[in-house]
């Protein structure tokens, strides 16, 4: 794996001064922080991580295998409103709600998530430009922390990403010492980043080898070939039947994704005013394609299994050239009734003929 | 002295029920639902104090009835849901039959109402003993009203609304939930403060005097809001108010749907 020649390092010692210069230049910053409550008595490694605004290192785990909700919620929130609307007489006055976000760092990405940006940008951007979604993004930065503790439910190395991939993040530490940081200059933002503290870096000596420090995940299954796979499969209903068997159809999985982007719009809105929020929806509950006349045509969940999977791997990949899946492990760690996407993946693979 | 295993076999290959609905081991050390129809794989069953996902929810999943008749392998949670559920006229006896294992581990074929409501009565059974109820409602009862706000606002903010709870519960088995209305919105779809107050007090009144305290909801939630605890006060505040504690009776009245003379009037002043 080539480490670019821009590539620095910086002392772990230093890594809090770092945030706080970051703070100091004007940015907000975002992290993975440990949930904790001071009435129930869960122990630390079994209490949710989430995305919390920050505002010292300390306060951050970066250690976590994941966060338990994926960071899209920063781009793409559970609940937005749009627009609001009043009505004078008869006429409707709309007032269509501006995005003028606060310059923000994300610290404490991991690649894989790093990587649903680039799926997240052709989805919110392949005709209409979401400009929510637009100015969201363009006003963040990513710093992004090489893993060191994958688990049993991570797979990007299938999906072609790696615990040290560089795609999305604008710098990406590597722990290549006890006592430094391998830091990885990917972008003008991860320029503007490193200047707030320049002082703090130097050139990276070339001994650093950050290959050595990569954890191994293993390639299983090897994915390469399913998006060719599917659109055979489609039919066999049997394999989608027995796969969602327990499946409880709630919309645990499409929430926690990276890269899942279904919404609902509502409007709450009185005699006189209201507003319209686009929130998250899932294609595994059982109303979501339920038409007006009654017809559902995946009315069974396992036609909404078949969906989820060939929309990450058949659909997305045919129509935006980029696959719905960075092998986060998310949704079969979340999942209340453990389907296992990897599980269930390797069996699609195995599959003869 | 027959071991689940064994009787699930049997059950199968004589054909009384099409499929065993037990546990087997899932990814890591989880353990998941098993829908099984070969007698000869039927050493994939365990019960454990692992197997804590109340599997009476699966009764109302269509796919499942699809299967025909189900034996299921029951813990004392999953056979008072079935008792509250025969209430309701949701199970009807016969409709499915109960692997349970007695104290001397010995295992059992529920089928008669009457034998699930002694069986729970006799408060004998294994499985799904590790349970996430780290912290009783009292606890937080005791909390300062302001307190107890606080921390449910915080609580609360997590929530998704991914229905995770609902999609768990074997007593949410409404085709078209409160929430899916849209003519008139009862609650607010969107996952903001009002929105998820809204959704996750509605629940817990729906399930009053209903809900059996299984915590599957809690085990559910993917960020860990323990639901649990609203429950159990409803339950309580139901058992101290009408005397009634739900899944113990195939015939139980609902308390608030029931009149009777004796009930408390006390808030009338």
């Amino acid at each position: 794996m080539e480490v670019s020649s821009s590539a620095k390092l910086i002392r772990k010692a230093s890594l809090g001064e770092f945030f706080d210069r970051i703070r100091k230049g004007g940015w907000r910053i975002v992290g993975p922080v440990r949930a904790t409550s001071p009435v129930i008595r869960r122990e630390p490694g079994e209490t949710p991580v989430l995305w919390k605004e920050v505002q010292a290192l300390d306060q951050l785990d970066l250690h976590a295998t994941q966060t338990t909700l994926s960071p899209k919620e920063l781009f793409f929130p559970a609940v937005e409103t749009i627009l609001k609307y009043r009505f004078t007489g008869q006429k409707v006055e709309i007032d269509p709600l501006e995005s003028d976000p606060p310059q923000t760092v994300l610290f404490g990405m991991r690649p894989c998530d790093a990587r649903s940006l680039c799926t997240l940008d052709a989805v919110f951007g392949w005709d209409y430009h979401d400009h929510f979604y637009e100015s969201r993004r363009a006003a963040t930065t990513i710093v992004s922390f090489v893993c060191t503790q994958p688990d049993d439910n991570c797979f990007c190395t299938s999906v072609g990403g790696g615990p040290g991939d560089t795609t999305g993040s604008d710098l990406l530490l590597t722990s290549v010492s006890e006592s430094a940081y391998l830091v990885e200059v990917l972008s003008s933002k991860g320029e503007a980043l490193v200047a707030a503290a320049s002082e703090l870096f130097t050139p990276a000596t070339g001994a650093d080898d950050k290959l050595s420090c990569l954890p191994s995940i293993g390639k299983e299954p090897d994915a390469a070939g399913i998006s060719q796979k599917l659109p055979s499969l489609f039919s066999q209903e049997h394999i989608w039947r027995e796969q969602s068997l327990r499946c409880l159809g709630c919309g645990t999985c499409a929430y926690v994704c990276p890269v899942c982007t279904c919404f609902d719009m509502q409007d709450e809105a009185n005699l006189s005013s209201g507003k319209r929020l686009r929130c998250w929806d899932s294609c595994a509950f059982g109303l979501f394609t339920l038409h007006a006349s009654g017809h559902n045509p995946r009315k069974t969940q396992a036609a909404r299994w078949r969906q989820r999977v060939m929309h990450k791997f058949s659909y997305l990949p045919e129509r935006l050239n980029v696959l719905g899946c960075v092998g986060c492990g998310r949704c079969s760690r979340a999942c209340p009734a453990d389907v296992n996407l990897k599980e269930s993946l390797k069996q699609i693979v195995e599959i003869q003929g | 002295m027959a071991t689940m295993i064994e009787t699930a076999k049997e059950l199968l290959q004589l054909g009384t029920v099409a499929v065993v609905v037990g546990y087997e081991k899932g990814s890591g050390t989880r353990r998941r639902a098993l829908f099984l129809r070969a007698a000869d794989q039927v050493d994939r069953l365990v019960l454990d104090e692992r197997c804590a996902q109340n599997l009476a929810v699966y009764l109302s999943k269509a796919e499942v009835k699809e299967l025909g008749r189900p034996a299921i392998v029951a813990t004392v949670a999953t056979l008072r849901s079935i008792l509250q559920l025969a209430s309701e006229k949701q199970f009807v006896e016969g409709q499915a039959v109960f692997i349970a294992i007695g104290q001397s581990g010995d295992a059992r074929v529920l089928s008669k109402l009457s034998e699930i409501e002694e069986f729970v009565r006799s408060g004998s059974s294994v499985g799904g003993e590790k349970s996430d109820l780290e912290v009783g409602p009292t606890e937080i009862q005791a909390l300062p009203r302001a307190q107890r706000w606080e921390f449910w606002q915080d609580e609360l903010s997590k929530c998704i609304r991914c229905y995770a709870c609902r999609a768990s519960c074997p007593l949410c088995y409404c085709k078209e939930c409160l929430v899916e209305c849209n003519r008139p919105q009862w609650i607010p779809v969107g996952a903001h403060r009002e929105g998820n107050l809204y959704w996750h007090v509605s629940r817990a009144m729906h399930l009053a005097g209903r809900c059996i305290g299984c915590g599957s909801c809690s085990e559910a939630c993917p960020v860990g809001i323990p639901l649990y605890l609203l429950n159990a006060q409803v339950a309580e505040s139901v058992s101290t108010q009408f005397g009634h504690v739900a899944g113990l009776k195939a015939d139980a009245t609902y308390p608030l749907s029931a009149f009777r003379p004796e009930d408390r009037e006390s808030f009338i002043k």
